[in-house]
Protein backbone atom coordinates (compact mmCIF):
# COMPACT_ATOMS: atom_id res chain seq x y z
CA UNK A 1 0.00 0.00 0.00
CA UNK A 2 0.62 3.40 -0.66
CA UNK A 3 -0.11 6.85 0.63
CA UNK A 4 -0.33 10.37 -0.57
CA UNK A 5 -0.32 13.03 1.36
CA UNK A 6 -1.20 16.39 -0.03
CA UNK A 7 1.70 19.21 1.23
CA UNK A 8 0.42 22.41 2.24
CA UNK A 9 2.51 25.06 0.16
CA UNK A 10 3.13 28.53 -0.63
CA UNK A 11 5.98 27.49 -2.76
CA UNK A 12 8.60 28.41 -0.68
CA UNK A 13 8.03 26.46 2.13
CA UNK A 14 5.94 23.54 3.27
CA UNK A 15 3.00 24.78 6.47
CA UNK A 16 4.31 22.92 9.47
CA UNK A 17 0.89 21.11 9.31
CA UNK A 18 1.93 18.77 6.64
CA UNK A 19 4.50 16.92 8.86
CA UNK A 20 2.06 16.37 11.01
CA UNK A 21 -0.63 14.71 8.03
CA UNK A 22 2.92 12.49 6.78
CA UNK A 23 3.35 10.89 10.56
CA UNK A 24 -0.24 9.92 10.38
CA UNK A 25 0.88 8.53 6.79
CA UNK A 26 3.75 6.53 7.93
CA UNK A 27 1.64 5.01 10.77
CA UNK A 28 -0.53 3.43 7.50
CA UNK A 29 2.36 1.16 7.02
CA UNK A 30 3.72 1.05 3.27
CA UNK A 31 5.17 3.89 1.14
CA UNK A 32 4.64 7.70 1.37
CA UNK A 33 4.83 10.34 -1.28
CA UNK A 34 3.98 13.98 -1.35
CA UNK A 35 2.28 15.79 -3.78
CA UNK A 36 3.41 19.39 -3.70
CA UNK A 37 1.22 21.52 -6.05
CA UNK A 38 1.62 25.24 -6.45
CA UNK A 39 3.53 27.60 -8.35
CA UNK A 40 7.46 28.24 -8.63
CA UNK A 41 7.18 25.56 -5.67
CA UNK A 42 10.45 23.53 -6.21
CA UNK A 43 11.90 24.96 -2.93
CA UNK A 44 8.82 23.51 -1.17
CA UNK A 45 9.09 20.27 -3.22
CA UNK A 46 12.99 19.98 -1.72
CA UNK A 47 11.74 20.76 1.31
CA UNK A 48 9.23 17.46 1.33
CA UNK A 49 12.23 15.41 -0.53
CA UNK A 50 14.05 15.78 3.29
CA UNK A 51 11.46 15.43 5.67
CA UNK A 52 12.17 11.53 7.31
CA UNK A 53 9.92 8.90 6.17
CA UNK A 54 9.32 10.24 2.78
CA UNK A 55 9.62 7.93 -0.43
CA UNK A 56 8.78 10.41 -3.40
CA UNK A 57 7.58 13.79 -3.93
CA UNK A 58 5.53 14.27 -6.66
CA UNK A 59 5.64 18.34 -8.10
CA UNK A 60 3.16 20.06 -9.82
CA UNK A 61 4.18 23.30 -10.39
CA UNK A 62 1.35 25.69 -12.20
CA UNK A 63 0.08 28.88 -11.76
CA UNK A 64 -3.02 26.96 -11.86
CA UNK A 65 -2.32 25.60 -7.70
CA UNK A 66 -0.70 29.03 -7.05
CA UNK A 67 -3.57 29.42 -4.47
CA UNK A 68 -4.40 26.11 -3.60
CA UNK A 69 -7.68 26.50 -5.35
CA UNK A 70 -9.81 23.16 -4.40
CA UNK A 71 -11.19 23.01 -8.41
CA UNK A 72 -8.65 22.52 -10.44
CA UNK A 73 -6.49 20.50 -7.55
CA UNK A 74 -9.09 17.94 -6.83
CA UNK A 75 -8.75 17.24 -10.35
CA UNK A 76 -4.96 17.21 -10.17
CA UNK A 77 -5.19 14.86 -7.20
CA UNK A 78 -8.02 12.46 -8.75
CA UNK A 79 -6.13 11.69 -11.73
CA UNK A 80 -3.36 10.32 -9.66
CA UNK A 81 -5.33 8.65 -7.06
CA UNK A 82 -5.51 5.02 -8.41
CA UNK A 83 -1.70 5.25 -7.45
CA UNK A 84 -2.20 4.80 -3.51
CA UNK A 85 -4.80 3.46 -1.19
CA UNK A 86 -4.77 6.55 0.83
CA UNK A 87 -4.92 10.21 0.17
CA UNK A 88 -4.19 12.58 3.45
CA UNK A 89 -4.32 16.19 3.76
CA UNK A 90 -3.86 18.40 7.57
CA UNK A 91 -7.47 19.38 8.75
CA UNK A 92 -6.47 22.98 8.31
CA UNK A 93 -9.12 25.18 5.98
CA UNK A 94 -6.64 23.94 2.90
CA UNK A 95 -7.22 20.31 3.29
CA UNK A 96 -10.70 20.26 4.89
CA UNK A 97 -11.80 22.81 1.80
CA UNK A 98 -10.09 20.50 -0.55
CA UNK A 99 -10.16 16.64 0.49
CA UNK A 100 -14.59 15.97 0.18
CA UNK A 101 -14.11 17.15 -3.17
CA UNK A 102 -11.69 14.58 -4.07
CA UNK A 103 -13.31 12.07 -2.44
CA UNK A 104 -16.68 13.17 -4.23
CA UNK A 105 -14.77 12.95 -7.15
CA UNK A 106 -13.59 9.46 -6.26
CA UNK A 107 -17.16 8.40 -4.95
CA UNK A 108 -15.62 7.34 -1.80
CA UNK A 109 -16.31 8.38 1.63
CA UNK A 110 -14.02 11.36 3.58
CA UNK A 111 -12.56 10.62 7.22
CA UNK A 112 -12.53 14.13 8.70
CA UNK A 113 -9.95 15.36 11.38
CA UNK A 114 -8.89 11.66 12.57
CA UNK A 115 -7.03 11.69 15.79
CA UNK A 116 -5.64 8.07 15.68
CA UNK A 117 -5.03 5.15 13.34
CA UNK A 118 -5.95 2.14 14.84
CA UNK A 119 -5.45 0.36 11.33
CA UNK A 120 -5.05 0.98 7.41
CA UNK A 121 -8.26 1.13 7.87
CA UNK A 122 -9.59 2.15 10.90
CA UNK A 123 -9.27 5.46 12.76
CA UNK A 124 -10.53 7.65 15.47
CA UNK A 125 -12.15 10.87 15.23
CA UNK A 126 -14.06 12.85 17.44
CA UNK A 127 -17.58 14.09 17.12
CA UNK A 128 -20.34 16.64 19.16
CA UNK A 129 -17.70 18.75 19.14
CA UNK A 130 -15.40 16.64 20.60
CA UNK A 131 -17.77 15.20 23.60
CA UNK A 132 -17.29 11.65 22.20
CA UNK A 133 -14.82 9.67 20.12
CA UNK A 134 -16.01 7.55 17.13
CA UNK A 135 -13.91 4.37 15.64
CA UNK A 136 -14.96 4.22 12.25
CA UNK A 137 -13.87 1.89 9.53
CA UNK A 138 -13.78 2.90 6.21
CA UNK A 139 -14.99 0.47 3.19
CA UNK A 140 -13.65 2.24 0.08
CA UNK A 141 -10.85 1.28 -1.97
CA UNK A 142 -9.06 4.39 -1.39
CA UNK A 143 -8.96 6.51 2.30
CA UNK A 144 -9.40 10.15 1.65
CA UNK A 145 -8.72 11.51 5.03
CA UNK A 146 -8.06 14.62 7.02
CA UNK A 147 -5.21 14.81 10.02
CA UNK A 148 -5.88 16.44 12.84
CA UNK A 149 -2.25 17.86 13.64
CA UNK A 150 -2.18 18.25 17.43
CA UNK A 151 -2.70 14.57 17.51
CA UNK A 152 0.27 13.15 15.60
CA UNK A 153 3.85 14.89 16.20
CA UNK A 154 5.44 16.38 13.39
CA UNK A 155 7.84 14.65 11.50
CA UNK A 156 11.48 15.12 11.16
CA UNK A 157 12.34 17.97 8.44
CA UNK A 158 15.49 16.62 7.67
CA UNK A 159 16.97 12.41 6.96
CA UNK A 160 15.06 12.46 3.84
CA UNK A 161 16.26 11.73 0.25
CA UNK A 162 13.21 11.17 -1.94
CA UNK A 163 13.04 11.69 -5.54
CA UNK A 164 11.52 14.30 -7.04
CA UNK A 165 8.95 13.70 -9.82
CA UNK A 166 7.31 16.44 -11.90
CA UNK A 167 3.74 15.97 -13.05
CA UNK A 168 1.82 17.66 -15.84
CA UNK A 169 -0.88 19.97 -14.58
CA UNK A 170 -4.38 18.50 -15.08
CA UNK A 171 -6.46 21.74 -16.27
CA UNK A 172 -9.38 22.17 -14.64
CA UNK A 173 -10.56 25.28 -12.44
CA UNK A 174 -11.76 28.36 -14.83
CA UNK A 175 -14.76 28.64 -12.97
CA UNK A 176 -13.47 29.81 -9.80
CA UNK A 177 -10.48 32.56 -9.72
CA UNK A 178 -8.47 33.84 -6.34
CA UNK A 179 -8.67 37.73 -5.75
CA UNK A 180 -6.63 38.65 -2.74
CA UNK A 181 -6.07 37.74 1.20
CA UNK A 182 -5.95 39.65 3.67
CA UNK A 183 -3.85 37.57 6.54
CA UNK A 184 -3.57 39.02 9.88
CA UNK A 185 0.08 39.87 10.17
CA UNK A 186 1.94 39.44 13.89
CA UNK A 187 5.30 38.44 14.97
CA UNK A 188 4.49 35.83 17.30
CA UNK A 189 4.19 32.34 16.65
CA UNK A 190 1.38 30.89 14.64
CA UNK A 191 -1.78 29.77 16.88
CA UNK A 192 -1.63 25.97 15.96
CA UNK A 193 2.18 25.91 15.93
CA UNK A 194 2.80 27.71 19.40
CA UNK A 195 4.92 25.99 22.11
CA UNK A 196 2.84 28.23 24.90
CA UNK A 197 -0.70 30.10 23.64
CA UNK A 198 -2.13 32.85 25.94
CA UNK A 199 -6.03 33.03 25.51
CA UNK A 200 -8.28 35.73 26.15
CA UNK A 201 -12.39 35.58 27.04
CA UNK A 202 -14.97 37.85 27.63
CA UNK A 203 -13.88 38.82 30.77
CA UNK A 204 -11.09 40.58 29.18
CA UNK A 205 -14.06 43.44 28.68
CA UNK A 206 -12.69 45.21 25.37
CA UNK A 207 -10.29 44.44 22.51
CA UNK A 208 -8.20 47.24 24.21
CA UNK A 209 -7.61 45.39 27.37
CA UNK A 210 -5.70 42.61 24.84
CA UNK A 211 -3.16 44.93 25.14
CA UNK A 212 -2.53 43.03 28.91
CA UNK A 213 -2.68 39.58 27.44
CA UNK A 214 -0.04 40.76 24.54
CA UNK A 215 2.10 41.84 27.34
CA UNK A 216 2.39 38.24 28.96
CA UNK A 217 2.55 36.57 25.92
CA UNK A 218 5.37 38.90 24.54
CA UNK A 219 7.24 37.15 27.54
CA UNK A 220 6.48 33.68 27.16
CA UNK A 221 7.32 34.23 23.48
CA UNK A 222 3.65 33.02 22.93
CA UNK A 223 1.04 33.00 20.68
CA UNK A 224 -2.32 35.34 21.57
CA UNK A 225 -5.76 33.63 21.36
CA UNK A 226 -8.95 34.04 22.13
CA UNK A 227 -12.49 32.35 22.94
CA UNK A 228 -15.52 32.37 20.97
CA UNK A 229 -17.26 34.74 23.27
CA UNK A 230 -14.64 37.44 22.54
CA UNK A 231 -14.52 37.11 19.55
CA UNK A 232 -18.14 37.60 19.17
CA UNK A 233 -17.93 40.82 21.29
CA UNK A 234 -15.98 42.21 18.60
CA UNK A 235 -13.05 42.55 20.86
CA UNK A 236 -10.36 40.36 18.19
CA UNK A 237 -10.39 39.15 15.01
CA UNK A 238 -12.03 35.37 14.60
CA UNK A 239 -8.39 33.94 13.17
CA UNK A 240 -7.79 34.18 16.72
CA UNK A 241 -10.45 32.02 17.97
CA UNK A 242 -9.86 28.75 19.81
CA UNK A 243 -12.50 26.12 19.81
CA UNK A 244 -14.58 23.65 18.03
CA UNK A 245 -15.84 26.61 15.79
CA UNK A 246 -11.96 28.05 15.33
CA UNK A 247 -8.83 26.67 16.17
CA UNK A 248 -7.96 22.91 17.34
CA UNK A 249 -4.60 23.54 19.85
CA UNK A 250 -2.31 21.47 22.15
CA UNK A 251 0.46 23.76 23.27
CA UNK A 252 2.77 22.84 25.92
CA UNK A 253 1.00 25.93 28.27
CA UNK A 254 -2.36 27.25 27.59
CA UNK A 255 -2.93 30.22 29.84
CA UNK A 256 -6.94 30.70 29.51
CA UNK A 257 -7.33 34.49 30.87
CA UNK A 258 -11.46 35.56 31.56
CA UNK A 259 -12.29 32.19 29.94
CA UNK A 260 -15.55 30.45 31.73
CA UNK A 261 -14.73 26.97 29.59
CA UNK A 262 -17.36 26.57 27.63
CA UNK A 263 -17.79 23.17 25.93
CA UNK A 264 -17.01 24.96 22.57
CA UNK A 265 -13.80 26.26 23.62
CA UNK A 266 -12.38 22.97 26.02
CA UNK A 267 -12.87 21.49 22.30
CA UNK A 268 -10.21 23.53 20.78
CA UNK A 269 -7.62 23.37 23.66
CA UNK A 270 -8.12 20.33 26.23
CA UNK A 271 -5.33 18.32 24.73
CA UNK A 272 -2.94 21.27 25.61
CA UNK A 273 -0.17 20.06 28.12
CA UNK A 274 -0.48 22.11 31.02
CA UNK A 275 -3.34 24.52 31.52
CA UNK A 276 -3.23 27.46 33.66
CA UNK A 277 -6.87 29.35 34.70
CA UNK A 278 -7.00 32.46 35.62
CA UNK A 279 -11.09 33.69 36.39
CA UNK A 280 -12.58 35.41 39.34
CA UNK A 281 -15.36 33.07 39.49
CA UNK A 282 -14.54 30.26 41.31
CA UNK A 283 -17.32 28.42 40.06
CA UNK A 284 -16.00 28.39 36.28
CA UNK A 285 -15.94 25.29 34.41
CA UNK A 286 -12.46 26.16 33.31
CA UNK A 287 -11.46 24.75 36.46
CA UNK A 288 -11.96 21.54 36.16
CA UNK A 289 -9.69 20.89 33.44
CA UNK A 290 -7.14 23.69 34.79
CA UNK A 291 -3.81 22.14 35.98
CA UNK A 292 -3.63 24.85 38.05
CA UNK A 293 -6.19 27.89 38.44
CA UNK A 294 -5.98 31.30 40.05
CA UNK A 295 -8.74 33.11 41.55
CA UNK A 296 -8.17 36.58 40.82
CA UNK A 297 -9.50 39.85 38.77
CA UNK A 298 -7.38 39.36 35.91
CA UNK A 299 -6.86 42.97 35.55
CA UNK A 300 -4.87 42.92 38.67
CA UNK A 301 -3.05 39.43 37.73
CA UNK A 302 -2.14 40.38 34.17
CA UNK A 303 0.36 43.38 34.97
CA UNK A 304 2.00 41.11 37.77
CA UNK A 305 2.63 38.24 35.69
CA UNK A 306 4.32 39.84 32.93
CA UNK A 307 6.39 41.58 35.74
CA UNK A 308 6.86 38.39 37.29
CA UNK A 309 7.86 36.48 34.35
CA UNK A 310 10.20 39.36 33.80
CA UNK A 311 12.75 38.76 36.96
CA UNK B 1 -32.69 33.25 -9.64
CA UNK B 2 -33.30 30.27 -7.39
CA UNK B 3 -31.65 29.21 -3.95
CA UNK B 4 -31.77 25.67 -3.07
CA UNK B 5 -30.59 25.74 1.24
CA UNK B 6 -29.81 22.38 2.87
CA UNK B 7 -30.95 22.13 6.25
CA UNK B 8 -29.72 19.66 9.19
CA UNK B 9 -31.93 18.39 12.39
CA UNK B 10 -29.51 17.78 15.17
CA UNK B 11 -29.00 17.75 19.00
CA UNK B 12 -29.37 21.23 19.67
CA UNK B 13 -25.93 22.82 20.43
CA UNK B 14 -27.11 23.32 24.28
CA UNK B 15 -27.54 19.52 24.81
CA UNK B 16 -24.75 17.90 26.92
CA UNK B 17 -24.47 14.52 24.89
CA UNK B 18 -24.10 11.43 26.84
CA UNK B 19 -22.51 8.26 24.87
CA UNK B 20 -24.30 5.36 25.58
CA UNK B 21 -23.30 2.37 27.84
CA UNK B 22 -22.85 -0.09 25.09
CA UNK B 23 -20.39 2.17 22.95
CA UNK B 24 -22.91 2.37 20.11
CA UNK B 25 -23.25 6.12 20.10
CA UNK B 26 -24.52 8.87 21.44
CA UNK B 27 -27.79 9.06 23.57
CA UNK B 28 -30.28 11.12 21.15
CA UNK B 29 -33.65 9.71 22.81
CA UNK B 30 -35.73 12.60 24.89
CA UNK B 31 -33.18 15.28 23.83
CA UNK B 32 -33.85 18.28 21.90
CA UNK B 33 -33.16 18.76 18.44
CA UNK B 34 -32.84 22.14 16.45
CA UNK B 35 -31.52 22.75 13.21
CA UNK B 36 -28.01 22.88 13.03
CA UNK B 37 -26.72 26.36 13.64
CA UNK B 38 -24.36 26.88 10.49
CA UNK B 39 -27.70 25.85 8.29
CA UNK B 40 -29.44 28.67 10.09
CA UNK B 41 -26.82 30.36 8.92
CA UNK B 42 -27.58 29.93 5.59
CA UNK B 43 -31.20 30.33 5.46
CA UNK B 44 -30.72 33.67 6.68
CA UNK B 45 -28.44 34.26 4.04
CA UNK B 46 -30.68 32.93 1.29
CA UNK B 47 -33.74 34.95 2.95
CA UNK B 48 -31.60 38.21 3.03
CA UNK B 49 -30.45 37.38 -1.10
CA UNK B 50 -34.35 37.56 -1.56
CA UNK B 51 -35.31 40.47 0.10
CA UNK B 52 -31.99 42.22 -1.89
CA UNK B 53 -33.97 41.55 -5.01
CA UNK B 54 -31.17 39.02 -5.96
CA UNK B 55 -33.10 35.65 -5.48
CA UNK B 56 -36.33 34.77 -6.13
CA UNK B 57 -37.31 31.37 -4.81
CA UNK B 58 -35.82 29.69 -1.59
CA UNK B 59 -36.49 25.72 -1.38
CA UNK B 60 -34.83 24.41 1.89
CA UNK B 61 -34.02 20.29 1.57
CA UNK B 62 -33.59 18.12 3.96
CA UNK B 63 -32.64 14.42 4.49
CA UNK B 64 -33.73 12.00 7.59
CA UNK B 65 -36.90 10.87 9.04
CA UNK B 66 -40.05 12.62 8.83
CA UNK B 67 -39.07 15.03 12.50
CA UNK B 68 -36.83 16.91 9.87
CA UNK B 69 -40.24 18.11 8.73
CA UNK B 70 -39.88 20.38 11.81
CA UNK B 71 -36.12 21.52 10.56
CA UNK B 72 -38.03 22.30 7.25
CA UNK B 73 -40.87 24.14 9.27
CA UNK B 74 -38.60 26.17 11.09
CA UNK B 75 -36.86 27.59 7.53
CA UNK B 76 -40.65 28.25 6.03
CA UNK B 77 -40.73 30.28 9.34
CA UNK B 78 -37.94 32.16 8.52
CA UNK B 79 -38.22 33.21 4.57
CA UNK B 80 -37.74 29.84 2.65
CA UNK B 81 -41.06 29.65 -0.14
CA UNK B 82 -41.21 25.78 -0.37
CA UNK B 83 -39.76 22.80 1.01
CA UNK B 84 -38.34 19.17 0.46
CA UNK B 85 -38.16 16.50 2.93
CA UNK B 86 -35.83 13.46 1.61
CA UNK B 87 -37.31 11.22 3.44
CA UNK B 88 -34.96 7.78 5.16
CA UNK B 89 -34.66 6.78 8.88
CA UNK B 90 -30.96 5.27 7.59
CA UNK B 91 -28.22 6.85 8.95
CA UNK B 92 -26.59 9.18 5.83
CA UNK B 93 -23.35 10.26 5.77
CA UNK B 94 -22.31 13.02 3.77
CA UNK B 95 -21.93 11.46 0.46
CA UNK B 96 -25.15 10.12 0.47
CA UNK B 97 -26.26 13.78 1.25
CA UNK B 98 -24.37 15.28 -1.75
CA UNK B 99 -25.77 12.73 -3.95
CA UNK B 100 -29.12 13.46 -3.28
CA UNK B 101 -28.34 16.77 -3.26
CA UNK B 102 -27.07 17.30 -6.79
CA UNK B 103 -30.25 14.86 -7.72
CA UNK B 104 -32.31 17.71 -6.60
CA UNK B 105 -30.28 20.03 -8.06
CA UNK B 106 -30.80 18.67 -11.27
CA UNK B 107 -34.22 19.12 -11.10
CA UNK B 108 -34.68 21.99 -9.53
CA UNK B 109 -32.13 24.03 -11.60
CA UNK B 110 -30.38 26.76 -9.18
CA UNK B 111 -28.39 29.53 -9.53
CA UNK B 112 -26.80 28.91 -5.90
CA UNK B 113 -26.77 26.53 -3.16
CA UNK B 114 -26.18 27.51 0.20
CA UNK B 115 -25.71 25.13 3.31
CA UNK B 116 -23.57 25.23 6.78
CA UNK B 117 -19.85 24.12 6.62
CA UNK B 118 -20.32 21.38 9.17
CA UNK B 119 -23.14 19.64 11.31
CA UNK B 120 -22.77 19.93 14.87
CA UNK B 121 -23.41 16.42 15.26
CA UNK B 122 -20.95 14.39 13.23
CA UNK B 123 -18.26 17.26 12.31
CA UNK B 124 -17.83 16.26 9.20
CA UNK B 125 -17.67 19.29 7.09
CA UNK B 126 -17.69 17.76 3.82
CA UNK B 127 -21.53 17.71 2.04
CA UNK B 128 -21.12 21.52 0.03
CA UNK B 129 -17.46 20.47 -1.13
CA UNK B 130 -18.24 17.12 -2.08
CA UNK B 131 -22.49 18.48 -3.43
CA UNK B 132 -20.23 20.98 -5.84
CA UNK B 133 -17.75 18.04 -6.71
CA UNK B 134 -20.61 15.81 -8.23
CA UNK B 135 -21.88 18.85 -9.64
CA UNK B 136 -18.90 19.88 -11.40
CA UNK B 137 -19.76 23.77 -9.94
CA UNK B 138 -17.42 25.85 -7.81
CA UNK B 139 -17.21 26.63 -4.21
CA UNK B 140 -17.30 29.12 -1.91
CA UNK B 141 -16.39 27.27 1.66
CA UNK B 142 -16.24 29.32 5.31
CA UNK B 143 -17.80 32.02 3.55
CA UNK B 144 -18.37 35.01 6.09
CA UNK B 145 -19.49 37.61 3.07
CA UNK B 146 -21.25 37.00 -0.19
CA UNK B 147 -21.87 39.23 -2.84
CA UNK B 148 -23.78 38.34 -5.71
CA UNK B 149 -23.81 39.65 -9.43
CA UNK B 150 -25.60 37.92 -12.54
CA UNK B 151 -22.85 35.71 -13.15
CA UNK B 152 -20.90 35.47 -10.28
CA UNK B 153 -20.24 35.30 -6.39
CA UNK B 154 -17.93 37.31 -4.68
CA UNK B 155 -17.02 34.93 -1.35
CA UNK B 156 -14.57 36.27 1.40
CA UNK B 157 -13.90 33.06 3.24
CA UNK B 158 -12.35 32.02 6.56
CA UNK B 159 -9.02 30.42 6.64
CA UNK B 160 -6.24 29.47 8.75
CA UNK B 161 -4.55 33.14 8.31
CA UNK B 162 -6.81 35.46 8.25
CA UNK B 163 -9.55 35.78 5.11
CA UNK B 164 -9.58 35.04 1.53
CA UNK B 165 -11.44 36.15 -1.49
CA UNK B 166 -12.31 34.09 -4.74
CA UNK B 167 -14.70 34.76 -7.20
CA UNK B 168 -17.25 31.86 -8.70
CA UNK B 169 -18.66 31.44 -11.90
CA UNK B 170 -22.56 30.53 -11.18
CA UNK B 171 -24.14 28.65 -10.59
CA UNK B 172 -21.92 27.57 -7.34
CA UNK B 173 -22.03 26.08 -4.01
CA UNK B 174 -21.19 28.29 -1.12
CA UNK B 175 -20.99 27.02 2.45
CA UNK B 176 -21.11 29.19 5.41
CA UNK B 177 -18.76 30.48 9.01
CA UNK B 178 -20.23 31.90 11.65
CA UNK B 179 -19.67 35.40 10.93
CA UNK B 180 -21.80 35.62 7.91
CA UNK B 181 -24.83 36.40 9.20
CA UNK B 182 -26.95 37.00 12.46
CA UNK B 183 -29.72 34.75 11.87
CA UNK B 184 -33.55 35.81 12.68
CA UNK B 185 -35.77 34.47 14.95
CA UNK B 186 -39.13 33.54 13.48
CA UNK B 187 -42.10 35.41 13.97
CA UNK B 188 -45.08 33.93 15.24
CA UNK B 189 -47.53 34.95 12.26
CA UNK B 190 -44.68 33.51 9.91
CA UNK B 191 -44.86 30.49 12.02
CA UNK B 192 -48.78 29.99 11.65
CA UNK B 193 -47.90 30.94 8.01
CA UNK B 194 -45.09 28.53 7.13
CA UNK B 195 -47.54 25.66 8.21
CA UNK B 196 -49.72 26.37 4.52
CA UNK B 197 -46.29 26.89 2.39
CA UNK B 198 -45.58 23.26 0.67
CA UNK B 199 -43.65 20.81 1.82
CA UNK B 200 -42.97 17.63 -0.48
CA UNK B 201 -41.53 14.12 0.53
CA UNK B 202 -39.60 12.12 -1.71
CA UNK B 203 -37.84 9.01 -0.75
CA UNK B 204 -34.06 8.15 -1.84
CA UNK B 205 -35.19 5.69 -4.48
CA UNK B 206 -37.77 8.92 -6.49
CA UNK B 207 -33.92 10.15 -6.64
CA UNK B 208 -32.01 7.31 -7.45
CA UNK B 209 -29.80 7.77 -4.85
CA UNK B 210 -28.34 5.08 -3.14
CA UNK B 211 -27.67 6.32 0.77
CA UNK B 212 -26.11 3.29 2.02
CA UNK B 213 -23.19 3.99 4.71
CA UNK B 214 -19.52 3.96 3.33
CA UNK B 215 -18.26 4.05 6.98
CA UNK B 216 -18.87 1.64 10.07
CA UNK B 217 -18.80 2.87 13.17
CA UNK B 218 -16.77 0.25 15.47
CA UNK B 219 -17.70 2.26 18.76
CA UNK B 220 -18.06 5.44 20.36
CA UNK B 221 -16.36 6.39 23.59
CA UNK B 222 -15.66 8.80 25.66
CA UNK B 223 -13.06 11.38 25.41
CA UNK B 224 -10.40 10.73 28.04
CA UNK B 225 -11.30 13.13 31.07
CA UNK B 226 -9.00 15.87 32.52
CA UNK B 227 -8.22 15.97 36.38
CA UNK B 228 -8.52 18.89 37.68
CA UNK B 229 -5.67 20.04 39.08
CA UNK B 230 -4.56 22.69 41.92
CA UNK B 231 -5.72 26.39 43.13
CA UNK B 232 -2.91 28.76 43.35
CA UNK B 233 -2.68 31.83 45.70
CA UNK B 234 -0.57 33.93 43.86
CA UNK B 235 1.09 34.95 40.67
CA UNK B 236 4.60 34.43 42.17
CA UNK B 237 3.23 30.70 43.56
CA UNK B 238 2.16 30.05 39.81
CA UNK B 239 4.99 30.96 37.95
CA UNK B 240 6.77 29.40 40.53
CA UNK B 241 5.52 26.05 39.70
CA UNK B 242 5.36 26.45 36.06
CA UNK B 243 8.94 26.59 36.04
CA UNK B 244 9.99 24.15 38.53
CA UNK B 245 7.15 22.14 39.06
CA UNK B 246 5.38 21.26 35.24
CA UNK B 247 8.95 23.14 33.93
CA UNK B 248 7.09 24.61 30.72
CA UNK B 249 8.73 27.85 31.12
Amino acid sequence: MTSLVIAENDGQTLKAATLHAVTAALQLGGEVHLLVAGQNARPAAEAAARIAGVNKVRLADDALYAHGLAEPLSKLITEIAADYTAILAPASTFGKNLLPRVAALLDVAQLSEITAVISADSFVRPIYAGNAMATVQSQDRIKVITVRGTAFEAAKTDGGQASIETLSAAGGGGNSSFLDQQLSKSERPELTAARVIVSGGRGMGSGDNFKLIDAVADKLGAAVGASRAAVDAGFVPNDLQVGQTGKIVAPELYVAVGISGAIQHLAGMKDSKVIVAINKDEEAPIFQVADYGLVADLFQVLPELASELSK
Amino acid sequence: MKVLVAVKRVVDYNVKIRVKADGTGVDTSNVKFSMNPFDEIAVEEAVRLKEAGKATEIVAVSLGPTACQETLRTALAMGADRAILVETAQDIQPLAVAKALRALADREAPGLIILGKQAIDDDSNQTGQMLAALLGWPQGTFASNLALDDTAATVTREVDGGLETVKLALPAVITTDLRLNEPRYASLPNIMKAKKKPLDVLSPADLGVDVAPRLVTLKVEEPPRRKAGIKVGSVADLVGRLKNEAKVI
